[in-house]
């Protein structure tokens, strides 16, 4: 590749870029994000390419290969250019039948097709599929479109563009005026505004600063940093470039978890291509700005993505948290004055820059401008990445977007925020998602992930998850962290083991009061909030645990058994077949059994127990029916 | 671990002690653990205390200073997981194989270990043995699936 030399220069250079593909010529994208990796998207790839060669269509028809679309329930997922048709949950074997029909005679193939849940018709559009149809994609609508290996891909859709515009047009002062202008508040976390962040460090006198993209992403449930990283990298890296412009600093880091080698493969070779184009390292695009980027991989500590134990571990060291008296925007990495940012962050800068910050805040609400992604995750009918507009109410979320709860289960909660957040129950879906609606909720908005629960999940539970979790995570530099949250853990496994006393609530809260009071960093701070904001909408299920040893979801396991109702069970054998205890008795005309004392309540029995006997049953919080006399086991002669 | 292997890979950061993570994952990912040798070297080239290296070898989860079994499985206990049934997952492959998380069994054969969340949450309850992911798995599916490794 050439290098270019000047903002004309990449205006010329994607002009031949258009120029090289007819906007009209088919082209295949097919979903290649982690999830359809999993389900198999490499065969079908392989498919279209063996497909494509066989009826001599290889060099009119394009494929490519795409970041992660967001579906995640529905791949692998291919989408036909230009008429956008897309087909979901492909094997390799619909292949040769959609090339010969659609990219060929431009026919559909309904079974493949998306089909309405409420109407019954098949959708064959994106932009038709409710899905799709209510979100604001911005930030992840390219995803779908470019291959993360091409930079001529990004550049085609107006990449780079926004920084040729900086380079060029603004001063560092204007860019960074853009940005505060455009209030976007951080979307790793807190949601600070970044433009005042950045002002910070603009502002330190010291004169080597550094950027970093906090890529750590080590909330569970959550991933949209992975997404965008590996499916747009160069968005992030452009946003990177246009804050080092802004701040004045020439060197950055990406630090990226080991945990995703694909988003580590795809930055490292986006940073390669854009040294070779001339949009990054020294004089970029003639302006006479130099900036260079490094990628830092993480070695899976969940505590450094907080951001000075971030920059502790960039240094080579353990990473655990310092104070901060002193804010890392002014002394972060070895000193220097720091500006971390989180990936989603990133990404929307190139689009203030470009669109202007007016366009940005009329995106959203007063207080959080933009948009926002989300996973939605859990017990939900379209698991996957969504992009909205701030200020989208909960409820249109989960069943607008995300199809509502399946198996006709009734909504719990849904939880949001990670390990920092907490729970909203049912009656608070109509909250607008914002950062300040959801932290006046008890909840946050952290990085954007949202669990939804239905009625088998046990909040009690929960709140025991997040504490493991967080026990398990926390570096154990101070106390109240350290042993204030073993405590938590040990009253809270208790309660849920059906051994909880009265006052265990008390000794909860108070140990709650003393983390957030006084832990040195954001997980201890924040470690409380799932058990507070449980303890706040679902007070009930803690009290039938301790009282009455039940646990009405049937979710915790020493207070749950299984049971077969002899007047239902038809002994067709199936749960004694796949029980991996051996835990059941019976045989033909034989009513089957569980042997209390064998069980592991793995629960296979009640699942593979046809509908139409439903003879199994999970009991709580009453005695298990003893069992029954041997003469009075045989089906036939109970009649 | 051939000690020259493990110069080529510091040779390919540069001895200097902020590449000490870097360096250190990639001895993991080709060994599939931190051998004493390998880390000597580390130290005597970086020059950093091998107490230090110990330490970072210990915090971070990537790494393991003991050997690891043939298969590696992992169960992922993320949140998404965790509400669709991680736990039953995590407790079949327990009962299969005898280990606990953070265990390799006696015959050299799995290593067991949780992780929070492989970015497949749409397939959850996930697992993976030797990198392949399985997904919706049920306690029945998972034993089945680890009856097909020897
Ligand atoms: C324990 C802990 C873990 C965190 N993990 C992440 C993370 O994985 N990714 C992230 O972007 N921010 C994470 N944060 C928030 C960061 O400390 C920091 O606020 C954020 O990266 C700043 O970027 P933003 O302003 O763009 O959100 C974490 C914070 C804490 C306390
Ligand atoms: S609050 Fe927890 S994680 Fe944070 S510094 Fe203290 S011990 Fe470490
Ligand atoms: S719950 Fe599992 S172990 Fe218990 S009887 Fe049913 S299948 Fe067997
Ligand atoms: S929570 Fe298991 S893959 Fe995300």
């Amino acid at each position: 590749m050439e290098r270019l030399h000047s903002p004309a220069e990449l205006e010329a250079f994607r002009k031949a870029v258009l120029a090289d593909r007819a906007p009209d010529q088919p082209c295949i994208t097919l979903c290649a994000g982690s999830a359809c990796h999993a389900c198999g998207c490499n065969d079908v790839a392989e498919a279209v390419r063996v497909e494509l060669a066989k009826q001599g269509l290889a060099d009119r028809v394009h494929l490519r290969l795409t970041g992660c679309h967001g579906f995640c329930e529905r791949g692998p997922i291919l989408v036909i250019q230009p008429e956008s048709v897309c087909y979901f949950q492909l094997t390799a074997a619909d292949v040769p039948e959609i090339i010969e029909k659609t990219v060929k005679a431009g026919e559909r193939v309904e079974r493949l097709l998306y089909v309405d849940p409420d109407s019954g018709d098949p959708l064959a559009r994106e932009d038709e599929i409710p899905f799709y149809k209510h979100q604001q994609r911005i930030v992840f609508g390219s995803n779908g479109s470019i291959d993360p290996k091409s930079i001529e891909d990004y550049v085609a859709i107006g990449g780079y563009s926004a920084l040729a515009k900086a380079l060029s047009e603004m001063t560092p002062e204007q860019v960074l005026d853009e940005v505060k202008r455009a209030n976007l508040r951080g979307r790793g976390g807190g949601g600070f505004p970044a433009g005042i962040k950045w002002e910070g460090t603009r502002n330190a006198p010291d004169p080597v600063k550094y950027v970093v993209v906090n890529a750590d992403e080590g909330d569970p449930g959550a991933y949209m940093d992975r997404s965008l990283l590996e499916g747009n990298p160069h968005a992030v890296l452009e946003g990177l470039i246009l804050g080092a412009y802004a701040v004045g600093a020439h060197e950055g880091y990406v630090y990226v978890r080991q945990e995703y080698p694909l988003a580590v493969e795809n930055v490292t070779l986006a940073i390669q291509k854009a040294e070779e184009l001339g949009l990054l390292g020294d004089d970029i695009l003639g302006s006479g700005f130099s900036f260079r980027v490094k990628v830092h991989r993480g070695a899976g500590a969940f505590v450094c993505g907080e951001s000075t134990a971030l920059m502790t571990a960039l240094e080579g060291r353990v990473g655990e948290p310092r104070p901060k008296y002193i804010r890392s925007n002014v002394r972060g990495l070895w000193n220097r004055p720091t500006v971390l940012n989180n990936v989603e962050t990133w990404a929307n800068v190139p689009l203030i820059i470009q669109n202007g910050a007016d366009w940005f805040t009329r995106i959203g609400t007063e207080t959080s401008s933009g948009t926002k992604i989300f996973s939605i995750v859990g017990k939900i009918t379209n698991t996957g990445l969504v992009e909205v507009p701030m200020g989208m109410p909960l409820r249109d979320i989960v069943y607008k977007i995300g199809g509502g709860i399946p198996g006709g289960k009734r909504l719990k909660a849904v939880q949001t925020g990670g390990p920092s957040g907490g729970c909203l129950p049912e009656h608070m879906l109509d909250l607008p998602v914002g950062f300040d609606e959801l932290t006046q909720a008890g909840s946050m908005m952290g990085s954007g992930g949202m669990i939804v629960m239905d009625e088998d999940t046990c909040m009690v539970d929960v709140a025991r998850y997040f504490i493991e979790f967080l026990t398990d995570e926390s570096c154990g530099k101070c106390v109240p962290c350290r042993e204030g949250l073993r405590q938590m853990l040990a009253v809270l496994t208790r309660i849920c083991r059906g051994e909880g006393r009265d006052g265990d609530l008390e000794i909860l809260e108070d140990l709650s009061v003393v983390a957030k009071e006084a832990a040195l960093c954001g997980l201890g701070k924040s470690a409380p909030n799932p058990f507070l904001s449980t303890l706040r909408y679902f007070r009930d299920e803690y009290e039938a645990h301790i009282r009455e040893n039940r646990c009405p979801a049937l979710s915790c396991k020493d207070l749950i058994a299984f049971h077969i109702d002899p007047d239902r069970c038809r002994a067709c054998g199936r749960c004694r077949r796949k029980c991996p205890a051996e835990a059941i008795s019976g045989a033909k005309n034989v009513i089957h059994q569980i042997d209390q004392d064998l069980c592991t309540k793995c629960g296979t029995c009640l699942e593979v127990c046809p509908d139409r006997f439903g003879a199994v049953r999970k009991i709580s919080g009453e005695p298990v029916p003893p069992p029954l006399p041997e003469d009075q086991r045989t089906v036939r002669a109970r009649g | 671990m051939d000690i020259a292997r493990v110069d080529q890979i510091i040779d390919r950061y540069g001895a200097d002690e902020s590449y000490l993570i870097q360096v250190l994952l990639d001895i993991q990912t080709e060994n599939n653990w931190l051998p004493q040798e390998a880390l000597e070297r580390v130290a005597e080239r970086l020059r950093v205390p091998l107490s230090r290296i110990l330490h970072i070898a210990t915090f971070y989860k990537a790494f393991s200073t003991v050997p690891k079994g043939r298969h590696r499985i992992h169960v992922c206990m993320g949140t998404a997981c965790h509400v669709r049934g991680a736990q039953r997952v995590l407790d079949a492959v327990q009962e299969a194989t005898g280990i606990k998380p953070g265990e390799t069994d006696l015959e050299l054969k799995f290593s067991l270990e949780t992780v929070n969340c492989l970015g497949c949450c749409a397939l959850g309850p996930v697992m993976e043995i030797d990198g392949k992911t399985y997904g919706k798995m049920t306690p029945a599916e998972t034993a089945e699936a680890l009856r097909n490794h020897d």
